[in-house]
């Protein structure tokens, strides 16, 4: 019989804080830009450079531990981690060891409709490293690398989960969540593509019911939700494989292959870095105020899982509209704005949810980039109300809108689609199109009452989607007695 | 006498009655320079021509009548790890060798802001990791007082300028006794002020916890002056003082009626030169003519000292050392593989001493030895700061040797590190614990130069130069003659 083996799961999440400027020098903090351009003597790591701690960072760093719920530390230092790679300038990163600004948080997750709390063994603060820009396609097959250090110095928080994920959906709403949290405290801009949150992941493997863990490979390179996912299911299953198979799972890190769908193998433990670390000399420790600390955590936003409750219990919204509304603190925002506008909750749900949020989708876009503005969604829908466009051309003018961002009644009114109500122009379409259908009437005088859909749809078609259904209908009965 | 014979402070009197130029005075130090330079080699670098337009600014605003720093039109030098924009900066290291920082350590900002005319960039141990200035990857430098003997180091050549007539003053950095320990070999005043005193922004750094900029003078009036212009508050140094710095020139007065001064029996042990011994004493005996009073106290935790800075120092210079690497600036050794590269310049463009403590530290650093080497160094750290901080209580300020014996023999000791490492053993302790430390010439032991250390409390500074210039007002055993003329 085959040993069933479960599988434990801890997240490392980087978070690039959004702040104006880096971590220990006045350099700009900003996404892109020519190689080189965005550094100074500080970030460079020249001779004789010395850091000055930019308070902004510990600020971001306190209010995401808050808002992991992490105990904030009243006392912490940077810490100077060793090692020697290209896009590290001065061959060590700052970086915090023994005494984290932050430390025992915890988030709330639901994987499936199972609630479960996943621990944070702790929060620090450092610096980022540039990075390398390969003269080939590969790292292996270049004749040489170029080093671009705009990103030196970039402030990060790393985030460490406890090993309380057991699959690898578990693993993608932690992180999801995690993702929410940051955006609604408005510390960063979270986003895994551009590299403002990265993941690694270590897995072990062990057979249901033991205590002890089994040994663990760490999974990196990993650059959307979706990676993540994959290469923890990949990775379980290649674990589950070795051992099934009498095999040993070897300590070691291991790169996800997108394209290959793999992982392989990047180091050892033997070839692991001893990063010996030691405390950064050039900083002084970081003493905590912790009347400021209290300040920061009554000034925190309402977070997800409090605002999801809202939309529950005050609005009466589902709970996985609430959920899906809530997981982005832009959509909440705009679902909240819209609300004032237009009373009716579940409406506006379902245009966020059915219209926009596939809009956004289908055109790759986020919704701060989103042109439909709240007050041109509540004018669309009381236009609707109003009789003046059908339910139909509204999601016609919706995606004319978000397109343009011009607003509905504008489009309405030049592309003339306001709903006709007149029964003399009505019954003219009604006709036309009976006496184009003997036989669908004939099937609806003998009781088949599908085909008086049928038969409205043709009135639709024949009004260019103006004409009102409701009346069309009634017409329609009319004619047909 | 000629000019380069005077201090700064009677040369600023002189510029400031007109009597003479700035021109004039840095001309006067250019040709002394091109006189015994090839004798005592403490210039990396000398910038003439920068120098005479320096000058020459310097006068034109005292002819429009500018209020003026005391330090206006006065030529100095650095010591070649204080960074200077567009001027090379080389730690005396085939690493660094065509160096050319883009911007100004804030020492040297200051000065230029102050007037001061640079003429150059001094010799120094390799990253200031030495003695005697035998480790610099170009060229030793000599004593001026003796051409046989080590000018000390690991600020060598900025002591050597002084004492040379090569320039009126210098900085000079103090890791472990750097600017003490030439100072005393070469007969010139020496302050390593407190840790925090004086910003380190833009001094290339051997050990962050330890390293410090200070004034290399002919006279305490000097010490003053140049303190004044390099002390307080800087931004860009998170551990800079967070405090105004007082005027220093204020504590020039000559008396030390009532001080209390300790002389820790430690600092007179076995190997110590005992004509070098009977000085201090000579020195501690004139302090009590004058009105202080002079006790044996203890610091018994002090022959630790030297085994924990042998730890703390290497393993920050393995971490601050690491970013010469072949990849950004400074010496690269092409090779096939990134490794390789980094292997090989590593190995071409570090000397030995530079190895030796980079292999100490990355040693005393390695997981499995960090607590019983680096954390165990860290902790008589603080025995060897309590100690002080004790003694300072009921004491005004130590008075010790600054090193056991006189500058030794060039050569005598460049292969023998331990032994080298002993000369530093008076002023050791003090870096460890973060402490201020004058050295002031107090005789000659076979011509050779012999200093005396004040050590005071945190930023005690004021006392130092107090109780400096009280003896200096008082007897000439602290006014060795800068060399004059020919070299011997």
């Amino acid at each position: 019989m085959s040993v069933q083996y479960e599988m434990v799961i801890g997240l490392e999440i980087h978070v690039e804080l959004k702040t104006a400027t880096k971590i220990f020098c006045s350099c700009p903090n900003e996404f892109g830009g020519e190689a080189n351009t965005k550094v100074c003597p500080v970030c460079l790591g020249l001779p004789g450079v010395l850091p000055v701690f930019n308070k902004r960072v510990l600020e971001y760093a306190v209010k995401a531990g808050l808002a992991l719920n992490c105990e904030i530390a009243s006392f912490s230092k940077f810490d100077r981690k060793n090692y020697y790679y290209p896009d590290l300038p001065k061959n060590y990163q700052v970086s915090q060891y023994d005494l984290p600004i932050c430390k025992g948080g915890a988030v709330e997750i639901d994987a499936d409709g199972v609630a479960k709390t996943i621990g944070i063994t702790r929060i620090h603060m450092e610096e980022d490293a540039g990075k390398l820009l390969h003269g080939g396609a590969t790292i292996t097959s270049s004749d040489y690398s170029l080093v671009d250090l705009n990103r030196t110095g970039v402030p990060l928080i790393e985030i460490v989960s406890e090993p309380d994920m057991r699959s690898a959906k578990e693993a993608r709403a932690y992180i999801e969540k995690v993702k929410a949290i940051l955006e609604y405290i408005d510390v960063s801009d979270v986003k895994m593509e551009q590299g403002s949150l990265r993941c690694d992941a270590n897995i072990s493997l062990r057979p249901v019911g033991r205590k002890e863990l089994g040994v663990k490979t760490e999974i990196k390179n990993m650059n959307s939700f979706r990676s993540l996912q994959r290469a923890i299911e990949f990775e379980e299953k290649r674990q589950a494989e070795v051992l099934s198979a009498g095999g040993r799972i070897m300590q070691e890190t291991r790169s996800w292959d997108e394209n290959k769908g793999i992982t392989v193998s990047l180091r050892t433990k033997e070839e692991a870095h001893d990063y010996r670390y030691l405390p950064e000399p050039d900083l002084v420790p970081l003493v905590v105020d912790p009347a400021w600390v209290n300040e920061l955590k009554v000034n925190l936003p309402e977070l997800p899982d409090a605002r999801r409750k809202r939309l529950v219990n005050q609005l009466g919204l589902p709970e996985y509209d609430a959920g899906v509304i809530t997981a982005s603190r832009a959509l909440a925002d705009y679902f909240d704005e819209a609300l004032q506008l237009y009373n009716e909750p579940k409406t506006i749900a379902n245009w966020l949810m059915g219209e926009l949020l596939r809009l956004l989708n289908a055109n790759n876009l986020e919704i701060n980039q989103n042109k439909v503005k709240p007050e041109q969604l509540a004018a669309l829908l009381r236009l609707q109300d109003a009789g003046t466009i059908s339910g139909k051309i509204a999601k016609t003018v919706f995606e004319e809108m978000f397109a343009t961002g011009r607003d509905p009644a504008e489009i309405v009114r030049e592309k003339g689609l306001v709903q006709i109500s007149d029964e003399g122009a009505l019954k003219e379409a009604v006709a036309k199109v009976i006496a184009a259908n003997p036989r669908s009437v004939e099937d609806y005088k003998a009781g088949k009452e599908k085909a008086s859909g049928f038969l409205v749809g043709q009135v639709m078609k024949e009004t260019r989607g103006q004409a009102n259904p409701a009346l069309v209908n009634k017409l329609l009965l009319e004619q047909l007695q | 006498m000629s000019l380069t014979a005077l201090t700064v402070h009677e040369l600023s009197a002189l510029l400031h009655k007109g009597e003479v130029t700035s021109r004039e005075i840095t001309a006067a130090y250019l040709e002394r320079i091109g006189t015994v330079e090839d004798k005592v080699k403490a210039y990396v670098t000398v910038t003439a021509e920068q120098a005479l337009t320096q000058a020459e600014e310097s006068d034109i605003k005292r002819a429009r009548g500018e209020k003026l720093s005391p330090l206006s039109g006065i030529p100095a030098a650095l010591k070649d790890n204080m960074c200077t924009h567009g001027i090379k900066t080389t730690c005396s290291s085939k690493m660094l060798e065509n160096f050319i920082p883009p911007y100004d350590a804030t020492v040297a900002a200051k000065l230029k802001q102050a007037g001061t005319v640079l003429l150059g960039k001094c010799n120094m141990d390799e990253f200031a990791m030495g003695s005697s200035t035998e480790n610099s990857a170009f060229f030793p430098t000599r004593n001026p007082h003796d051409l046989t003997a080590v000018p000390g180091g690991s600020s060598g050549g900025a002591a050597a300028a002084v004492a040379a007539q090569e320039a009126a003053f210098t900085l000079g950095s103090d890791t472990g006794g750097s600017i003490r320990l030439p100072a005393a070999f070469c007969g010139v005043v020496g302050l390593k002020p407190t840790y925090g005193c004086v910003s380190r922004y833009g001094l290339v750094a051997y050990a962050s916890s330890l390293d410090q900029i200070g004034p290399m003078t002919r006279d305490m009036t000097d010490c003053a002056l140049v303190l004044n212009a390099i002390a307080g508050y800087d931004a860009l140094d998170s551990t800079s003082a967070p405090q105004a710095a007082p005027d220093y020139t204020g504590f020039l007065t000559a008396d030390v009626k009532g001080m209390k001064i300790g002389l820790p029996q430690e600092y007179f042990a076995a190997g110590m030169d005992p004509r070098v011994a009977a000085l201090v004493r000579q020195a501690a005996a004139k302090f009590e003519e004058l009105g202080a009073r002079c006790e044996e106290v203890s610091l018994p935790h002090t022959q630790y000292a030297l085994p924990a800075y042998y730890i703390i120092a290497p393993a920050e210079a393995s971490s601050n050392l690491a970013r010469y690497d072949g990849v950004q600036y400074g010496l690269r050794v092409g090779a096939d593989d990134m490794v390789s590269m980094y292997c090989q310049t590593r190995s071409i463009g570090f000397g030995n001493e530079v190895k030796r403590r980079i292999m100490l530290g990355t040693y005393a650093l390695s997981s499995g030895y960090y607590d019983a080497y680096y954390l165990k160094a860290l902790k008589v750290r603080t025995l060897v700061k309590q100690d002080f901080d004790k003694v300072f209580e009921k004491y005004d300020l130590l008075l010790t040797p600054t090193s056991p014996t006189v500058a030794f023999n060039y050569g005598e000791k460049v292969d023998d590190p331990l032994t080298m490492y002993l000369s530093d053993v008076c002023t050791i302790p003090i870096n460890l614990a973060g402490l201020p430390a004058l050295s002031i010439p107090f005789g000659t032991v076979e011509n050779r130069p012999v200093g005396v250390q004040l050590i005071g409390p945190t930023f005690a500074e004021g006392a130092l130069i107090r109780a400096g210039y009280t003896l200096e007002q008082n007897t000439v055993l602290t006014r060795i003659a800068p060399v004059e003329g020919g070299l011997l």
